[in-house]
């Protein structure tokens, strides 16, 4: 892989984590943890693989992510924002009165957001609506999604994988944010839904299993999702939740809570001092 | 006494602790959430009689059923966009259609939910948990009405439904407060006026009241704890004492306590009415206060909607 696409990638990255710090310290409320563990994969996502052009974000045929845990709304705004869908400024508006950039995703507030989203499990049907227009339509966009690892625990998101693979949606991407994490504590200590792989290979997925911190890795699961045919995609990517800040990573208090100023001003230095891999 | 601000959703958690301690058949149940819903104060008294579902909130109450059906005394919580949106007809079908012995005791309601925005913030439970039969709803005002609440649902048969918050709020109870099912709670007797409040209104409605006397006007407070079955006899007795009512509620003014008061009026004895509440719209993120002004959920929206209906009265 090209070393110099690799670095850029590690810069967007570090600046996304930066701004998602920076927000929720200005917020005073909302969800590091799942942003953070997200971040590498939504950078990918923005800045190598989709089709995307934020002069026009309701190009027909543009690519589509959603964000399927909402909650993680941070991260998404970071990456629009770094994309140029709207002006970084904007990003310290998060979760204030009239603000555009509700907790959760608002789909009809913000440029490049495809569908509203906050209450857990129902996204993956929304992406699985769009990768079926697609289809309908002989239009050859692609559908990426992110779920969560406890998201997971939602009935819809069978329902949903069932749906994905009956009508064959080659179209459409998956990404599980496999952190380990949920709001109560580990998943498997809340209401374990291991094992996943076996679960979404059962439900006649394509699975992959990567780092979800690994920019080469992201990328080549991603290329190998484009050569599968006739089957969604599911890439499970093991993360750390809270991911770059030594304090929040792998704590489920750091799930929903902001960071006071001294705490967000270390987690900036640390994400400053971060080297390039 | 009015200076205490607690959250309506804290004293659930202590309440739970002491029904714990009473009653063995008590088992609670969570989906996910059980450091805001504060059900984790029990799960740590009773790990045993604590069923954390995970994110599954259909599950959780069907699970709840059989627990009922079972002989358990089952208290199910979850954010009230959660509880009564994700799984309602699970509700519907196999807790209330079958009588069983279910508390939904629902955190998190309305727009003081503040931050997290519209998709957490439910203005529609009370209308969609009213419509469905054998339901009692409850909405406490406060924290001492959650705690008597919270305990008399356990000794009572059949499905209830208890709405909470997440903001603090303040204590319009006094200690020697008896909660009685179905009972409306006359704060003040008015001539001019009655404004009927339930949750968090009830404090703005005395804010409003206070306001309206200032200006010479005499407003009567009736507390509507009980949405479901409403006490028509207190509120027409009210309504002749004053010949127009306001009512306020921290929800949809479709279907929630205005659309119930206005059921017993205008079947028993119209007057002229007003519905303070949510003007058929979605929340939005904000701080919970901000929110409440924006939304017209304020002393001042009440003060002049009781104008407003004592003008129309005056028309008569
Ligand atoms: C239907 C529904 N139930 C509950 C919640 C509250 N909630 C928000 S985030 C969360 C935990 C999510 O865990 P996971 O999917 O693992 O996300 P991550 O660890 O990536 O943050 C819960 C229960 C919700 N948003 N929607
Ligand atoms: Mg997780």
């Amino acid at each position: 892989m090209d070393i110099q696409e690799l670095n850029l990638l590690e810069e967007k990255a570090r600046q996304i984590r930066k701004n998602i710090i920076a927000m929720l310290k200005e917020a005073g409320s909302g969800h590091p943890g799942g942003s953070l563990s997200a971040a590498d994969i939504l950078t990918v996502l923005y800045f190598k693989e989709m089709n995307i052009n934020p002069e026009s974000p309701r190009a027909p045929e543009r690519d589509r992510f959603v964000l399927s845990k909402g909650h993680a709304a941070p991260v998404l705004y970071a990456a629009l924002a770094e994309r140029g869908f709207f002006p970084r400024e904007d990003l310290l508006s998060l979760r204030k009165t009239g603000a555009k950039l509700q907790g959760h995703p608002d789909m009809n507030r913000v440029p490049g957001v495809e569908i509203s989203t906050g209450s857990l499990g129902q996204g993956l049907s929304a992406a699985n609506g769009m990768a079926l227009a697609g289809k309908l339509d002989k239009a050859s966009y692609r559908v990426y999604a992110m779920i969560g690892d406890g998201e997971c625990q939602e009935g819809q998101i069978w329902e949903a994988a069932m749906f994905a693979a009956h009508y064959k949606l080659d179209n459409l991407v998956a990404f599980l944010d496999h952190n380990g994490l949920q709001i109560d504590g580990r998943i498997t200590h809340v209401m374990s839904p291991e094992p996943l792989d076996e679960k979404w290979r059962a439900f006649g997925w394509h699975v992959q299993i990567i780092d979800g911190h690994s920019f080469p890795e992201i990328i080549n699961a991603l290329a190998q999702a484009r050569e599968v045919k006739g089957k969604p995609s599911m890439i499970i990517a093991n993360t750390v939740k809270g991911k770059g800040v030594s304090f929040m990573e792998d704590v489920a208090g750091w799930h929903g809570k902001a960071p006071k100023p001294e705490e967000a001003e270390q987690a900036l230095a640390e994400l400053d001092q971060r080297g390039v891999r | 006494m009015r200076m205490e601000k607690i959250a309506t959703r804290e004293a659930y958690g202590k309440a739970l602790v002491k029904l714990g301690e009473k009653n063995q058949d008590v088992v609670v149940l969570d989906a996910d959430l059980s450091k805001s819903t504060k059900t984790e104060e029990f799960a740590k008294a009773f790990p045993e009689r604590f069923i954390n579902v995970g994110i599954a909130e259909q599950n959780m109450m069907g699970t709840a059923a059989g627990l009922a059906a079972s002989g358990k005394i089952p208290f199910v919580s979850s954010f009230a966009m959660f509880a009564t949106g994700r799984a309602f007809e699970q509700i519907r079908n196999t807790v209330a259609y079958p009588e069983l012995n279910v508390k939904i005791a629902a955190s998190h309601a309305g727009i003081s939910v503040g931050e997290d925005g519209a998709s957490h913030q439910s203005v529609e439970d009370i209308s969609i948990i009213r419509s469905i039969p054998n339901m009692t709803v409850i909405v406490p005002s406060d924290a001492v009405e959650t705690e008597a609440a919270v305990m008399a649902a356990a000794e009572i048969k059949g499905p209830v439904y208890i709405r909470m918050g997440r903001m603090a709020v303040p204590t319009v109870n006094g200690e020697d407060y008896r909660f009685q099912w179905g009972k409306g709670v006359v704060f003040r007797e008015g001539t001019d006026v009655l404004l009927v409040g339930t949750g968090l209104m009830v404090d703005v409605c005395l804010r409003a009241a206070e306001g309206l006397q200032q200006e010479g006007i005499s407003a009567g407070v009736l507390n509507i704890h009980t949405i479901k079955p409403i006490d028509g006899e207190t509120i027409i007795r009210m309504a002749k004492a004053t010949g127009a009512v306001v009512t306020a509620e921290e929800h949809s003014i479709i279907g929630g306590l205005g659309s119930a008061v206005a059921e017993v009026l205008c079947e028993s004895y119209p007057v002229p009415m007003k519905r303070v509440g949510i003007n058929d719209a979605f929340g939005e993120s904000g701080k919970p206060m901000e929110l409440l002004s924006k939304f017209g959920l304020d002393p001042q929206s009440v003060m002049a909607a009781a104008k407003d209906v004592i003008r129309r009265k005056k028309q008569l």
